[in-house]
Parts: C-alpha cells; structure tokens; sequence
C-alpha cells in the first residue's frame, strides 16, 4: 500500500479507461465515436501491453467489437468494449447473443442524443434499450450509472465482479456530460490480471483448449430441443431475479423527511442534488433518490418512498423513460411527474426546482 | 470365391490389422448433415490434421451460422458458436487473448461472404493469426436452399426460382481471389472433398494452414467448393457431377496465393 493517495483531475472516459486498466482487463475492443472517443485514444497511449499485457484492438466496426468481446469472454477473460448511442444500437445484437452464452463482459455506453445520428450532446434517451433488452430475447443486463468521474472510474471494478459473479453483461450506462466532464478521481493499486491457469480453475466453463481430465467446452446460444430451451431460459430468469434480490443499489439524498422527491439517475441526478439544496434553502423538504442500478430497478425502495412524499418528480435527459419504471414502484400512490429536456441540452437546478413547484407545491389545494 | 477363403471376418477384425479408423475428435453424435453432403467430410478432415498434429488441447473453433451451426455437437474440441457472419470477429478476439492456441473458423459462403464480408476482409487485412476454413457450396443449405452471394449466373434456387439474373440480382462473388489481395493473407487455396484425390489434397491444404499459424504467418484461408444435393435439389451423384461442370469453372481449385 502506498502512503499518498494517488489522485489526479480526469475526464470521465479517461477515468472508465484506467479504471479498466486497473481492475486487470485483459481485453479492449472498440471503434471512435463522440463522445467516448476518449477511452480508445487513452488506452492506445498507455501502451497497455507493456503495463499489464492487456489487448487493445480498433475494430472495423461496433458488431465486431461486440464479437470480439465475445470471444474473449468466452475464454473467461475480462473483456469490454464501449461505445456511444449509435455504436450501441449496432452492438444488440451481440448483447442478445452473449446473454444466450451467459458471458460475462463490462460494456460502456456514453449516450448522446438521438433518434438516428442525433446528437453529439449527453442524453440519457437509451434508458429502455439499455434496462428493458435492445437484442432479441429475454434476457437482462446488470445497468450502472455513474454520476461522477469517480464512479466512472469505480464502476469498472465492480462491474467485473458483478459480470463474473452472475456470469453476465455489465453496461455502465453513462452520458455525454460525465464522460466528457474532469473530477478528480482517487485511483486504486493495480489489481493483476488472472493468468490462463487461475482463469481455467476459477471458471470451469471456458474454452481455452480441451484436455484429457475434462469434456469438451462449449460456448453457445442455440438449443433447438424446446424442453431444454425453456429450461435454459428459466435459469435465466432465475439468475436475473437473484440479481434483484442482491444488487439493488441506490443513494438517498436528503430523504430522511422529504415531501417532494425527484428521481433520477446519472447527470441529472447531479442537476437534482443541487435543485434539492436550493429548495432546502427556501425551505421546501426536498429529496433525492439517485439510482445507481437500473437493473435492478429499485421498486422497494420506490414504493417506501411513494407512501411518504406528496410528490414525485422524475428528471431525465429523455421524453420520460425511467419514469415508467418509478410508477410502476409507486403503483399509483402518489402523484409522478416527469420533465426532461432533449436535444442534448441538459436542465438547470433552477429549472428543474422551479417545475417541482409548479407542478406539486403551488397547485397544492388546502383543505 | 468367399467361401473359399481360409481367413475368417473375425481373424481379419483385429486391432494390429487397423489400418484407418475415425478419428476420437470427431463426437458419437450423429452428423444432422444430408446423405451426400460435404460438410461432414470437412469436419473430418480438419479433425483428422487436428488429431494428427496432436492440438485437440491447443485448439478453440468457432462454428458459424449455417448447416454447420451445431459443428460444437460433432467435433470433440471446445468450440464457440457466433452470430451470423461474426466467426472471424470472435476468432479475433480469441487469438487476440489466447495467442498460443490454434484457432480456427468454419463458416458457409452466405455466413462469410454475405453478412459477414465485413469481418472476413478486416480479420484477413489485419493479418489475423487464424485460419479461415470456408466451405462454398453456392447456396444458402440451412434456410433451404435460397440464393447465396456465390450462386452462379442462371442458378436455380428458392430465391432465383427463375435463374440467377446477374443485372437484378448482381454477379457471385469470388471472395476468395478479394482476400488473397490483401497483403494479411499468407495462405489462400480453393480445395474440394468430392473425390478421395481431393479429400488428400484438402488435407494437406488443412495442414499447411495449421503449420503457418504455428508459426504466426498470419491468415490462412481454406476454401472448399462443397456441394449442397438437398438445395440443389439433386442426387449427391448428380451434384458432384454438376459441380464439377459447373461450379469448378467459376471457383478453380487449386493454390491462389502461396508463401514465397
Ligand atoms: C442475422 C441472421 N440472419 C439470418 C439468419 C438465417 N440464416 C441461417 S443460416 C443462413 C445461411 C447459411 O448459408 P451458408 O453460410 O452458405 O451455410 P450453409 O448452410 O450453406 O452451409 C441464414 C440466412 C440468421 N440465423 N441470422
Ligand atoms: S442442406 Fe445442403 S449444406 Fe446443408 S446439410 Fe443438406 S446438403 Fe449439406
Ligand atoms: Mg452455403
């Protein structure tokens, strides 16, 4: 252990790409798109092969970096990838697939405005694709969302573990403004990478060559006997509801005696927090929820609040996508209301507080 | 005349009397392929070199999209099944992480030169160490039998039931003369399986591709004009006959780009 801490000012992707660096990726494959242009350039000029032997590879396109991860996985490596919206839409397919494989793998998306080409502004408008699916099938991913450039950093660490855990994907679901913007950001000592020997005794499943002591592995998402198939996919289905047991994470922000609460995760959480002290300083008893997995989605914790504050209002840098996931925790027991801005531009404390008031606290009829 | 003969079946059923047997790196399950089909032949010629080369421990195949989707159920090495047209992708990043051991794709003409071109020319240009073991048989087998980007002009399938019009439907592509361009190839043969001559000569076009990828020469690509009697709708007889006549004169076999 050193004795300082080694902390230093970082733009969030730069944070996510020595974060992976850290917590012993062996694998990175990518393809440039704004605004996470940032983690590929950074990694090719950290020389990653002489500092921990890890791979970084351009590809020709996202499909192929998804595939790669793919591979990777599949020989029980710690292999990611990210990507911006565009990029994103064009990975599904592979997500579908290394859920069908049960491979596990860290993903980052920098989301930016679209529909289409869009915009390069932060978004937060691939909430559904992200939490509800994207790729063919049932099937889930565990979804972070970093509000700092510390928890873009911290979040690779724990996605590994979740990802291997689980034997699932990880997507740390980001935005144009944390990816872009510079924290500090306190680092970690440099975990090693596994070596083949500890991959193949900690995860029996891989392929990395069949010897005389075992059968033959394989990785694979077909199985065209029905029986077996709906089987396979209960176990999915099992394994995503241990997730919602275990790994709801979430941070209450002055909600001890809230009356009003925003929900809201990622930027403009950030938005929100501040709101929040603005509002306190004139008295209002506002609170925070920041949700940090959006699958799982805090329903629990959701619904205890519901049951004490007179409203809530969801913040989203989306036409209102989280907000159908926070109803459905409510269940009707209190009002929900969504705002958001699209287009890339992101909403002001002031902005958002003043909504709060409008929509809950001046329309308030006394009896 | 057989009943004459002073030796019995069960003093000829010996094991020092063995002279060829099934390779053990081919599974007990039984082939899903058509009576006639090519595909199991390769299988076994590829597992044979395996074998013989001693790599069943060394060895990571991927299976493609295609009649040959469940090869991992066939060939006894650890395998991984891709997505449509992305074996050369996966392939990438298995030799990328695990760069001592021998890998390899298998992958139809629809999988690597239709949805796949992407992949297959950038794994090739890089100069990916694999190897690349492409089974051309003209046509899309598994979906039954539609129009591939190699089906020859006039071709009859279910998708050109009136013939492939070159002018609506464009020309086949000749991936194979495209990938021996690209300066990441070092090995690029166009091999066939439907005589015992040939299955020899595949077989050492198969263990050349291995040896150069020992030795990190880079890409090495196997194709193997096969045929496909159930989408062609032929007898096997018929369409090994038609495939000579017909297919061999667009694909020549033989070595199309050789190490100096
Ligand atoms: C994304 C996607 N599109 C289409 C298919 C359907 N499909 C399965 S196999 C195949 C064609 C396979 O043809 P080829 O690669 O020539 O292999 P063959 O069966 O002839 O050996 C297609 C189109 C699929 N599985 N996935
Ligand atoms: S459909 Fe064609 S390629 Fe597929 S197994 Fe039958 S003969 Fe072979
Ligand atoms: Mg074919």
């Amino acid at each position: 252990m050193s004795a300082t801490k080694d902390i230093r000012l970082m733009k969030g992707n730069e944070a996510f790409a020595e974060g992976i660096i850290r917590a012993g990726c062996d694998g990175y494959f990518g393809y440039p798109i704004t605004p996470q242009s940032e983690v590929l350039e950074y990694l090719s000029i950290q020389k990653t092969k002489e500092r921990t032997g890890m791979v970084v590879l351009q590809a020709e396109s996202e499909i192929a970096s998804i595939h790669m991860v793919y591979g990777g996985a599949g020989c029980g490596k710690r292999v990611v990838t990210s990507s911006s919206s565009p990029g994103i839409s064009l990975m599904q397919e592979g997500f579908s697939y290394l859920a069908g494989a049960e491979l596990p793998c860290l993903l980052m998306n920098v989301v930016r405005g679209g529909p289409g080409l869009g915009t390069i502004q932060p978004s937060q408008s691939d909430y559904f694709q992200a939490v509800k699916g994207g790729g063919h099938g049932d099937y889930k991913m565990i979804v972070l969302a970093p509000a700092s450039v510390q928890e873009m950093y911290d979040f690779t660490k724990l996605g590994f573990d979740l990802a291997f855990k689980y034997r699932t994907q990880v997507m740390i679901l980001s935005d144009g403004a944390i990816g872009q913007m510079m924290e500090k950001v306190e680092l970690d000592e440099q975990i090693p990478r596994l070596t083949d020997e500890e991959i193949i005794k900690k995860y029996p499943w891989v392929t990395t060559g069949k010897t005389s002591d075992r059968e033959r592995n394989y990785i694979t998402s077909l199985d065209l006997n029905p029986a077996r198939h709906e089987i396979l996919n209960r176990k999915f289905q099992a394994k995503f509801k241990k997730i919602e047991q275990n790994e709801v994470r979430f941070e209450r922000i002055d909600c001890d005696d809230a009356e009003y609460l925003f929900v809201a995760y990622g930027s403009s959480a950030r938005v929100c927090e501040k709101a929040v002290q603005l509002g306190r300083a004139k008295g209002i008893k506002i609170g925070l929820l920041r949700l940090i997995t959006l699958f799982p989605f805090p329903y629990d914790e959701v619904a205890r609040l519901a049951k004490q504050v007179e409203g809530i209002l969801t913040i989203e840098m989306s036409a209102g996508q989280m907000i159908e996931d926070v109803r459905l925790g409510v269940n009707g027991a209190v009002q929900v209301e969504h705002f958001g801005r699209l287009g890339g531009i992101m909403p002001a404390p002031e902005e958002v507080l003043n909504v709060m008031e409008e929509k809950f606290i001046k329309t308030k009829v006394y009896a | 005349m057989l009943e004459t003969l002073p030796i019995t079946k069960e003093e000829i059923c010996k094991p020092e009397n063995l002279v060829y047997s099934r390779t053990h790196l081919m599974t007990d399950a039984a082939l899903s392929y058509c009576p006639g089909c090519g595909h199991g032949t390769i299988h076994r010629m590829i597992m044979e070199v395996i074998d013989e080369m001693n790599l069943q421990a060394d060895t990571i195949g991927v299976a493609p999209v295609g009649c040959s989707v469940l090869a991992y159920e066939f060939l006894n090495i650890d395998m991984q099944q891709a997505a449509h047209g992305r074996a050369p992708a996966v392939a990438t990043g298995i030799k990328r992480l695990m760069p001592n051991k021998f890998v390899f794709t298998y992958q139809g003409d629809g999988d690597l030169a239709a949805i796949g071109t992407a992949e297959t020319i950038h794994a090739c240009n890089r100069g990916e160490n694999i190897t690349i073991f492409y089974v051309n048989n003209g046509i899309y087998g598994m979906t039954g039998g539609q129009m591939a980007p190699t089906t020859l002009p006039q071709m009859k399938t279910a998708t050109s039931p009136f013939g492939r019009n070159v002018e609506t439907m464009g020309y086949p592509l000749k991936i194979t003369e495209l990938i021996a361009m690209l300066p990441g190839t070092y090995f690029v043969t166009r091999q066939s399986v439907h005589t015992a001559a040939n299955v020899r000569k595949t077989k050492k076009a198969i263990q050349k591709a291995i040896e150069y990828q020992k030795l990190n020469k880079g890409l090495s690509f196997v194709e193997i004009v096969s045929n496909c009697n159930s989408g062609w709708k032929m007898t096997p007889v018929e369409a090994n006959k038609w495939m000579e006549e017909n297919m061999f004169p667009f694909y020549p076999l033989g070595d199309i780009k050789v190490p100096k």
